[in-house]
């Protein structure tokens, strides 16, 4: 995979959560610094947007959810992610999440978690540099 | 005539007031920045002075409070007679635990109850359904059947509070559970007061938890008007919401233009199913957002009480003074409050809740410096409560009624609000009314753009938001949080499947049966009701969900288009 491709993006909004404002906020900044942007839609299961990014060969997910059903949605994406062998696709997520649950979805292997307040250029940097840091090990 | 020579002479002094004072001083000391902008990024003057205001009349602009239109408020004395409700939103995991944060929410002297649902409530599904996986109980109270109502209200007298429930999609199966659970305390119909959300409209437009496509989900809301406009006289049947079109990013002249609009649709569609417009309207209430811009929400909640007194007067006809009332609700930005810094968000809910004060609110709910980062913790609720008792008692802003009426800025803010308002009226009619404008995805791509430019606007530094890109710190963010123990959801889900095992099947089947006909049944529109077979499906104990899907088989389901 060569450092110049496209980054590709795939933003979902997975369970019941409506508020799509953030996600929608996000896919045009990661439009407009250059980036490939697929946006799923609302109400997308884990398995959804699993596939979604399969098929779309995305590098990164981004969810946005503000239902505070983050701790089940996001550590199924991993799950689910895992299950089909897929190891190359940075994910990251967003929305209303307290402080103590950071850790434990970092643990589950989300990249970063961008709450209230972040400005979207710091969520392209960020996105960027794992992205980059991820082709490097996987070259 | 005077009055004109009055202004002239007014022009005059301005001119020379800018090329003798002001000139000489932006020469020497520019202003901090090249435009000054709304919250909205509407522009705004220097100075305002009586030359922006050239041909206001004020008996016709401003009026009277409680006499028409109604600009400076909807009663005589405003809050010298009476303060607004102070109505605090809550809900959270199962029914008893609401139920304790109401008793706890009265106590420490609330006026009124608002119920927040989780969103499988929200959205229709049982809580053992496979979508609610996650979610139950976590943005709101989880709602499956009467008995979990029963046990929301347990011990709250329904006859001498009123209740406010936040919901749209299945409001009529909510209500219907409500009325059921006042039946049970015997507190008789004409007796039961409040509020549903019920405006499905803005689902479509921003919150986004609509189920059934467009026109037979404004049928459910007509119905519930219609209901309501015979039996329940008390009942607010819609609370036509700003809030949610606000919060998704538009300006608030998109608020109040959408939501006005949407409100005219409600109008047409019950003067359609056969009500008299006067029979039904002085139940329709009011729902806006207030924001961070303290002159401008002012202005957006006098000007909304002016046109809505206009276009029920001017454009339905309506006749009795009532009608032509804009009764509103309001909840401070919630999109404002930051993650960062939380305490902070003390100080913006305050200004806030000043703006609805200002603006002549009939109910407020203030939010918790918290809530960008999770449901509220109860000391952060109380404080929040505690906020509107010190603008209430210490301010002095309730002493009088309207007090920034006259002020040449809001004048002018108001009448700009106003001028946009019917400007958007006119393009929604381009498109062929209100629904057409929202399958066509008008307003949405409206707000969406509104909202990507006041976040490009924060990013360059334009709009400052404290703590967030100036004035920062390093600080670990350091508040109790409320969490919801993850047992709740397998206790609700057993709730929901010991109940489906207990009740009379045979009753619950007969009553869902009769449902599904009078939901297929489109030509008995107007003349056969569906809430009174909503009403025997849930005292049946019918689930929230069974009901629900009577209707998705009967309509289908409404898809959106994912653009961004």
């Amino acid at each position: 995979m060569s450092e110049d491709r496209k980054i590709r993006v795939l933003i979902a909004k997975p369970g019941l959560d409506g508020h799509d404002r953030g996600a929608k906020v996000i896919a045009r900044a990661f439009r407009d610094a250059g980036m490939e942007v697929i946006y799923t839609g609302l109400r997308q299961t884990p398995e959804m947007i699993v596939n979604a990014a399969i098929q779309e060969d995305v590098d990164a997910i981004g969810m946005s959810c503000l239902s505070g059903a983050h701790m089940y949605l996001f550590p199924r994406v991993m799950e689910l992610l895992k299950e089909r062998g897929v190891d190359d696709i940075v994910v990251f997520g967003g929305g209303t999440i307290p402080a103590d649950d950071i850790p434990k979805l970092k643990a589950a292997g989300l990249t970063a978690i961008f709450t209230p307040g972040t400005t979207t250029i710091e969520a392209i940097e960020c996105v960027k540099r794992s992205i980059r840091n991820r082709r490097l090990i996987n070259e | 005539m005077s009055e004109q020579k009055e202004l002239k002479r007014i022009e005059e002094e301005k001119a020379r007031w800018e090329a003798e004072m002001l000139k000489p001083t932006l020469a020497q000391t520019p202003e901090r920045a090249e435009r000054f902008t709304t919250a909205s990024m509407t522009p705004v003057e220097c100075l305002y002075t009586p030359a922006d205001l050239p041909e206001w009349d004020y008996t016709k602009e401003l009026g009277f409070p409680g006499e028409y239109p109604y600009t400076r408020g909807v009663q005589p004395t405003m809050y010298r007679g009476k303060l607004w409700t102070m109505r605090m939103f809550a809900g959270y995991g199962s029914a008893a635990e609401t139920n304790r944060r109401f008793k706890y929410l009265l106590e420490q002297g609330q006026m009124g109850l608002s119920t927040a649902f989780d969103l499988p409530t929200l959205m229709g599904y049982d809580s053992d359904h496979p979508s609610s996986a996650g979610e139950v109980g976590k943005c709101g109270v989880a709602i499956d059947s009467l008995a979990d109502m029963e046990a929301l209200f347990e011990g709250i007298p329904l006859g001498e509070v009123t209740t406010s429930m936040t919901i749209s999609s299945p409001a009529s199966v909510l209500w219907a559970m409500y009325i059921a659970v006042c039946e049970k305390q015997g507190v008789p119909y004409h007796e039961i007061g409040g509020t549903l959300q019920n405006d499905i409209l803005k689902e479509y437009i921003a919150q986004k938890e609509y189920i059934y496509p467009i026109e037979p989900s404004v049928r459910l809301v007509t119905d519930t008007i219609l209901f309501g406009a015979q039996h329940l006289p008390r009942w607010n049947t819609v609370s036509i919401s700003g809030y949610h079109i606000r919060e998704a990013g538009a300006t608030a002249l998109q608020e109040l233009a959408f939501t006005l609009a949407d409100g005219m649709v409600y109008v047409e569609e019950s003067i359609k199913a056969g009500l008299e417009v006067d029979a039904f309207a002085p139940r329709l209430s009011f729902f806006f957002d207030c924001h961070n811009d303290l002159f401008e929400e002012v202005a957006k909640f006098r000007a909304a009480r002016r046109l809505w007194a206009r276009i029920m007067r001017e454009r339905f006809g309506a006749k009795d003074p009532r009608s032509w009332l804009l009764r509103t609700h309001a909840q401070t930005a919630g999109c404002t409050l930051t993650a960062q810094q939380p305490r902070n968000n003390i100080v913006r809910v305050a200004i806030q809740a000043l703006a609805a004060v200002l603006g002549g609110t009939q109910s407020l709910h203030t939010n918790a410096m918290d809530e960008a980062l999770a449901l509220p913790t109860e000391e952060a609720a109380t404080i929040a409560l505690r906020t509107q008792q010190i603008i209430a008692h210490e301010s002095g802003v309730t002493n009088t009624v309207d007090p920034v009426a006259g002020s040449y800025y809001i004048e002018t803010l108001t009448n700009q609000m106003e001028e946009g308002v019917w400007e958007y009226f006119r393009r929604i009619e381009d498109l062929g009314g209100m629904i057409r404008a929202i399958e066509k995805g008008f307003p949405q791509r409206e707000i969406a753009d509104a909202a990507y430019a006041y976040q490009q606007a924060i990013e360059r530094g334009e709009k400052i938001i404290v703590g967030v890109n100036r004035f920062t710190a390093d600080e670990e963010v350091s508040i109790p949080i409320l969490t919801i123990d993850r047992e709740a959801e397998e206790r609700q889900i057993e709730r929901v499947q010991a109940l489906r095992r207990a009740r009379d099947k045979d009753a619950v089947m007969r009553s869902l049966e009769a449902l599904r006909q009078a939901a297929a049944g489109n030509d008995q529109w107007g003349k056969d009701l569906l809430m009174p077979r909503i009403l025997d499906a849930v005292r049946a104990y019918a689930t929230l969900g069974e009901i629900m899907d009577v209707f998705r088989e009967a309509w289908g389901e409404y898809r959106e288009s994912s653009t961004i």
